[in-house]
């Protein structure tokens, strides 16, 4: 099958989500990503929300910036954030909660989007890897697996980056073996522990 | 993942008031109180289970850890594995627990998972796991095709000819080695459980895990006042060094006093079919002299009743040692 070239001055991903429009248009109002703007308002017991009448309301504080959603209660924090607020950076691995490519900072700790219904998060403050750093302004993390090439695909790599940072205020040993126990729910297929525990060592003592 | 309504009450009455519609609060229930949503938003996932209702505890008022008038410590429902296994109080006077918490699942899910959630957690059987396949504990009455298929996993004591399911448990296993109490609210009132009797066996009815009843809300648990300079830990024994469950492991709690063991709790994980507290094992501890011959007298008197299944023969050696291991490296610590 030929690929059409990505058009200069887009992202292969930009290119793909374009094309990739027309196909979701043609399904309807189940894939609306429209944002509500209303206020966030939880259903109370004698008025309850059902994910079968549809979206219900909730604002999210994702890298310092308010979101007020319309979510299906059914999405989870993972799905809400890759399709609903557009940051892809936070990955889908397992969905299970087995692998750690998911994991983002909720009110400061690490957790895994992937089991975290968004409707229970309504209020919480979100930190993803989009707001951790950029290619210019890198987080000191982000520039240590940078410079001891801690990945190879890079797919687990945004997981391993939030759970090694949030590892900087837990209690930690100094060991690298204390390291390995605390990052051991962040699985990397193409076996890059090595490096990856060697940038977190970096950051915590710096030469 | 089946459509579900959702809510979050504003206090522990309405939460319990709406627990209270459930048909069950075992297996196949209908509505269910999510906090950490670990287990449950996985399992709803595989279609396991499939709750009409979901009812948010997560901003109720029991996420603390309060010092008691008597020296215990009263933990709350909602507080966070995290937290509790880091809290200075529990690192200090009951380290077991701390030392089993921070041995189960990953960084992420610790900071995720509560006290109550823990505590019902569910099996990780792959039979239970997988609706194509029958299932005692999810679908009464299926069948288990685990006792004639892929056992190695599973429980060799407290299992039943319907159900060898492992609790899965690490938390668990410290908590019925400390005479943990459970405490729970409901609309008549509160009652409080011994944890060992918290959970049940499967008998003839795995689909009923625990004592809970629709309406039932755990508030919190009380830990007894520390035993004064005990020797506690936790040993577990996996198929990878971390972020994997107990194939086999142990809570070890020793008062030794001139080589003589003065008080002894024994509990183990990774081979019951609920967190395994032995009675028989610390018998043969109690009074008798800190060397390997006790050691290995509890090791065996813990697995008396072991009945292993055709792939698991191996954990009947493997927790005689965990638990000879265990003593003799919490006695000479």
């Amino acid at each position: 099958m030929n690929h059409p070239a990505t058009p200069p001055g887009s992202t292969r991903r930009e290119f793909l989500a374009n094309t990739g429009g027309v196909a979701a248009a043609a399904l309807g109002s189940t894939m609306s990503r429209t944002e509500a703007h209303g206020q966030s308002r939880i259903p109370s017991d004698s008025e309850i929300a059902s994910s079968s009448a549809g979206a219900i309301p909730l604002t999210l504080r994702v890298n310092g910036k308010d979101r007020a959603l319309q979510i299906d209660p059914r999405a989870t924090l993972l799905d809400c954030l890759r399709e609903t607020i557009s940051l892809t950076g936070t990955k889908k691995g397992c969905d299970h909660g087995q692998c750690g490519a998911c994991t983002v900072h909720v009110n400061g700790k690490r957790v895994l989007s992937c089991l975290s219904l968004a409707i229970l998060l309504d209020g919480a403050e979100i930190t993803t890897i989009e707001g951790l750093g950029t290619p210019d302004d890198m987080h000191p993390m982000q520039a240590a697996f940078v410079e001891c090439d801690g990945y190879q695909c890079g797919y687990c790599t945004s997981g391993q980056i939030m759970s090694a940072v949030a590892l900087l205020d837990e209690p930690c040993g100094p060991t690298d073996a204390d390291v390995k126990e605390l990052m051991s729910g962040n699985i990397c297929r193409c076996g890059a522990y090595a490096n990856i525990v060697q940038a977190i060592q970096q950051v915590r003592k710096p030469k | 993942m089946h459509t579900f309504d959702f809510t979050r009450p504003a206090d522990a009455a309405g939460a319990i008031a709406l627990a209270a519609k459930a048909k069950t609060a075992q297996q196949g229930a209908d509505i269910r109180l999510i906090a950490g949503g670990t287990t449950l938003v996985d399992l709803m996932k595989l279609s396991v289970e499939t709750p009409q209702l979901l009812v948010d505890v997560n901003r109720l008022p029991f996420d603390q850890i309060e010092a008691l008038p008597g020296g215990g410590l009263k933990i709350g429902a909602t507080v966070r594995n995290a937290t509790f296994a880091n809290d200075p109080v529990i690192k200090r006077d009951y380290s077991v627990i701390s030392q089993a918490i921070l041995q189960g699942a990953s960084a992420q899910i610790r900071n995720m998972a509560t006290t109550a959630g823990n505590m019902l957690q569910r099996t990780r059987c792959v039979y239970f796991r997988d609706p194509a396949m029958p299932c005692n504990k999810r679908d009464p009455g299926s069948g288990c095709p685990a006792i004639t298929g892929h056992n190695r996993m599973l429980a060799i004591l407290g299992a039943s000819e319907h159900c060898i399911a492992t609790n899965p448990s690490d938390m668990c296993v410290a908590l019925a080695a400390l005479d943990a109490t459970v405490h729970i609210q409901q609309a008549a009132g509160t009652r409080t459980i011994p944890f060992a009797d918290f959970h049940l066996l499967p008998g003839d009815a795995p689909d009923r895990e625990n004592v809970l009843e629709p309406g039932d809300l755990i508030t919190h648990i009380e830990l007894p006042p520390p035993l004064k300079d005990s020797k506690q830990l936790y040993l577990k024994l996996r198929d990878r060094a971390s972020y994997e469950f107990a194939l086999a492991s142990a809570a070890v709690v020793l008062q030794i006093a001139a080589g003589k063991i003065v008080a002894a709790r024994l509990a183990l994980g990774g081979v019951g079919t609920k967190p395994w507290r032995s009675a028989a094992a610390e018998a043969e501890l109690i009074g008798k002299t800190a060397d390997e011959a006790t050691y290995g007298a509890a090791a065996e008197a813990a697995l008396r009743d072991a009945k292993p299944q055709s792939q698991n023969g191996f954990k009947v050696e493997l927790a005689k040692r965990c638990i000879t291991h265990a003593l003799r490296t919490a006695a000479t610590a």
